[in-house]
């Protein structure tokens, strides 16, 4: 993760972000603690942090940094100038740390976790507004592993964890009306699908942090904490519930001005 | 009708990319056609197809290509032409590209233009201020002139597949004597009245057999009603088609009753010696000196004519270009906008038509000879058939056709 101590509404590079709509320091950055201490304190999950940097504001949403596999990450290839200079800074924290960076063909677009979500063996790959379809290729030969590649369709959900959440090897939450026919049946020929409503989409309830299940873990079978934003509707939160998920709800409002929620936060190193 | 080969890989088929990829085609109508595939055996293997997208014009591609890329489906040619300075004269730069006759299309700066002049065995030279590109023959290279070398920017595209099996699908068959030739002929009046109406020019190739064999008058009335729009010949046909109007034998033998004339052998001598009298053919039209005849019928008419001269000719006449490569130019001026070729009882001037020829062009070679026809349709690809059949009935029967 990475403290918003920098943390603004310097540009708009999706339909969320207004230069109108600023986002309050003070609350961002105590919305950001409480997803720590959720993460850190109550859920025992160790998390390192990444240095804020003056003039990267969306260095907060660490996602996007790449896609990590064992010690190896492939570094995210932003589409937009204003992130492409994070890749830099990111690149350096992650071999300071030993690991090993690898890019893709800087003619294809990739911009890590954001679009590249495991579902089980297989990784979903979603691509249009931010990740090229091209760059699945290089990750197919990368990770020797299934990519599959799939195209988004509504510019809100820009990035495919914006609306879709794997909540274990096969159940997906997700919003399919994100999805073109394809996709949809790419997906739910894959798994089961628990799909949200448009009010809860547009909330990123999709935007959710899944943890596995803890050993030993009480609470019904599924076992597995979710951290999501904070205000989804009943029934979906009923749903989840049902299925044994403890949700932890935080509200982080302030990252919703810049198009993100939970998952856009951390970045899963193991 | 435009066209480009694209290539997709990766999980192509589990992501339904590949089935999106036609569907997107097909959606926009464009067609495609599939020229190879390999599906990965496990799981975890991609799968690659390499596919040629077809439009209607180059801008509907354009459209097709640009959604296509959006799910990862590549042209092949990503890069400009690459260009090399000549440096000699009358010498390609070594790596060379060497034309088919099939339309070529280059890239330069970004952009596909079409070469100008397609015709096979060339170079392609490019102008790198203007981008035009336009083929050119080896004896034509001049220092300094920039080649196109390699094969990266480059695109040819292969001849329509026929839409319509009417025109031109009686096209393609195999040479043969044995074809029922009065429907063909009918057909072929039928396709030239079409290429007449599209504005297109005809094109006729025709050796000295055309006289032997007293057709002259019946391309003469091709030419009076307008069916000939160039005449490619050499030194043999022009002389004894000037020797039957001035003696009325050809190669001494008389066209109206087929008997040899006494000291007839002399008559193509003194027919040569006369138009070099007067200087060309031209002038002896306007002398009334030559009255009639299918040059006569091309000097009056205003239809240019090519005479290609060889080893073999007695003369020549004056009009007879002599040089080769000088006649290689003065022919390849004529074979703009050509829409058909009639090839008539002559090898080497059919033959090197054939070459300077686009694929486009619908070529009918006409000979005794089957291994004339053959050796045509072995140079190169182009939408053609052979007759095998004897001049003067085929012109007969094609004058026929055409209500001439």
């Amino acid at each position: 993760m990475c403290r918003p101590a920098y943390y603004t509404i310097a540009y708009e590079i999706n339909p969320w972000m207004s230069l109108r709509r600023q986002a309050n320091a003070g609350r961002a950055r105590a919305q950001w603690e409480r997803l720590y201490q959720l993460l850190t304190r109550t859920l025992g999950v160790r998390v390192d942090l990444l240095p804020p940097r003056s003039g990267l504001p969306d260095l907060v949403f660490t996602a996007n940094a790449g896609l990590l596999q064992g010690r190896t990450l492939i570094r995210s290839n932003f589409r937009y100038p204003q992130r492409q200079q994070e890749e830099p800074v990111v690149e350096r924290y992650f071999r300071r740390r030993g690991f090993r960076v690898v890019t893709l063909n800087p003619r294809y677009r990739f911009e890590g976790e954001g679009d590249a979500l495991w579902l089980g063996k297989t990784l979903l790959f979603g691509f249009r507004f931010r990740s090229d379809a091209q760059a699945h290729e290089e990750l197919t030969r990368i990770l020797q592993a299934r990519v599959l590649p799939l195209e988004l369709v509504d510019q809100r959900f820009y990035h495919l964890d914006t609306c879709c959440c794997p909540l274990d090897a096969e159940t997906v939450l997700w919003f399919p009306k994100a999805f073109d026919r394809y996709g949809r049946r790419v997906v739910e020929r894959l798994a089961e699908t628990i799909s949200v409503s448009e009010a809860d989409a547009k909330r990123f309830v999709c935007n959710a942090i899944v943890l596995p299940a803890p050993a030993g873990a009480k609470g019904g079978p599924g076992g597995k904490d979710i951290i999501v934003q904070a205000g989804l509707s009943t029934p979906l939160r009923r749903q989840l519930a049902r299925r044994g998920f403890r949700l932890h709800e935080v509200n982080l409002s302030e990252f919703l001005k810049a198009g993100g929620s939970a998952k856009c936060l951390v970045l899963r190193l193991a | 009708m435009a066209s480009e080969i694209v290539h997709v890989s990766g999980h192509i088929i589990d992501s339904l990319i590949l089935p999106k990829v036609l569907d997107e085609i097909m959606d926009l109508n464009g067609t495609f056609e599939i020229l190879e595939i390999s599906i990965g055996k496990r799981k975890t293997d991609p799968s690659s197809a390499r596919l040629r997208v077809h439009a209607a014009s180059p801008r509907h591609l354009e459209t097709i290509l640009k959604r296509l890329a959006r799910l990862g489906a590549m042209p092949l040619h990503l890069h400009d032409v690459r260009l090399v300075r000549a440096m000699k004269e009358g010498v390609f730069p070594p790596a060379f590209y060497s034309t088919t006759n099939l339309p070529t299309e280059i890239r330069f700066r970004g952009r596909w233009r079409a070469v100008q002049g397609i015709e096979m065995d060339c170079g392609i030279a490019v102008d790198p201020l203007s981008g035009r590109a336009r083929c050119l023959p080896v004896a034509s290279v001049r220092k300094g002139d920039w080649l196109v070398c390699g094969s990266e920017g480059i695109k040819v595209t292969p001849l329509e597949r026929a839409r319509q099996p009417a025109t031109f699908q009686f096209m393609g068959s195999a040479v043969s004597s044995e074809k029922p030739k009065g429907q063909l002929i009918q057909r072929l009046a039928k396709e030239m009245r079409a290429i007449k109406r599209a504005g297109q020019r005809i094109l006729v190739v025709a050796g000295p057999a055309l006289v032997h064999t007293g057709s002259g008058p019946y391309l003469e009335r091709l030419i009076k009603a307008g069916y000939v729009d160039a005449l490619f010949a050499g030194n043999g046909l022009a002389t004894h088609d000037i020797e039957s109007a001035l003696y009325g034998t050809s190669l001494g033998v008389r066209l109206d009753r087929g008997t040899p004339e006494k000291d007839g052998h002399d008559h193509h001598m003194r027919a040569i010696n006369t138009i070099r009298n007067v200087g060309s053919i031209r002038a002896a039209v306007r002398r009334k000196i030559l009255k009639k005849g299918v040059m006569h019928a091309c000097i009056t008419h205003g239809i240019p004519f090519v005479l290609a001269g060889s080893v073999r000719d007695d003369g020549p006449l004056p009009d007879v270009i002599t040089d080769t490569l000088k006649a290689q130019e003065a022919m390849r001026r004529q074979v703009k906008g050509i829409g058909m070729a009639l090839m008539i009882a002559s090898t080497l001037h059919a033959i090197a038509t054939g070459n300077m020829l686009p694929a486009t062009v619908k070529t009918i070679c006409v000979d005794i000879n089957p291994a004339v026809v053959t050796k045509l349709a072995d140079r190169g690809t182009f939408q053609g058939i052979g007759i095998v059949s004897d001049s003067e009935s085929f012109l007969r029967e094609l004058c026929s056709a055409l209500h001439l």
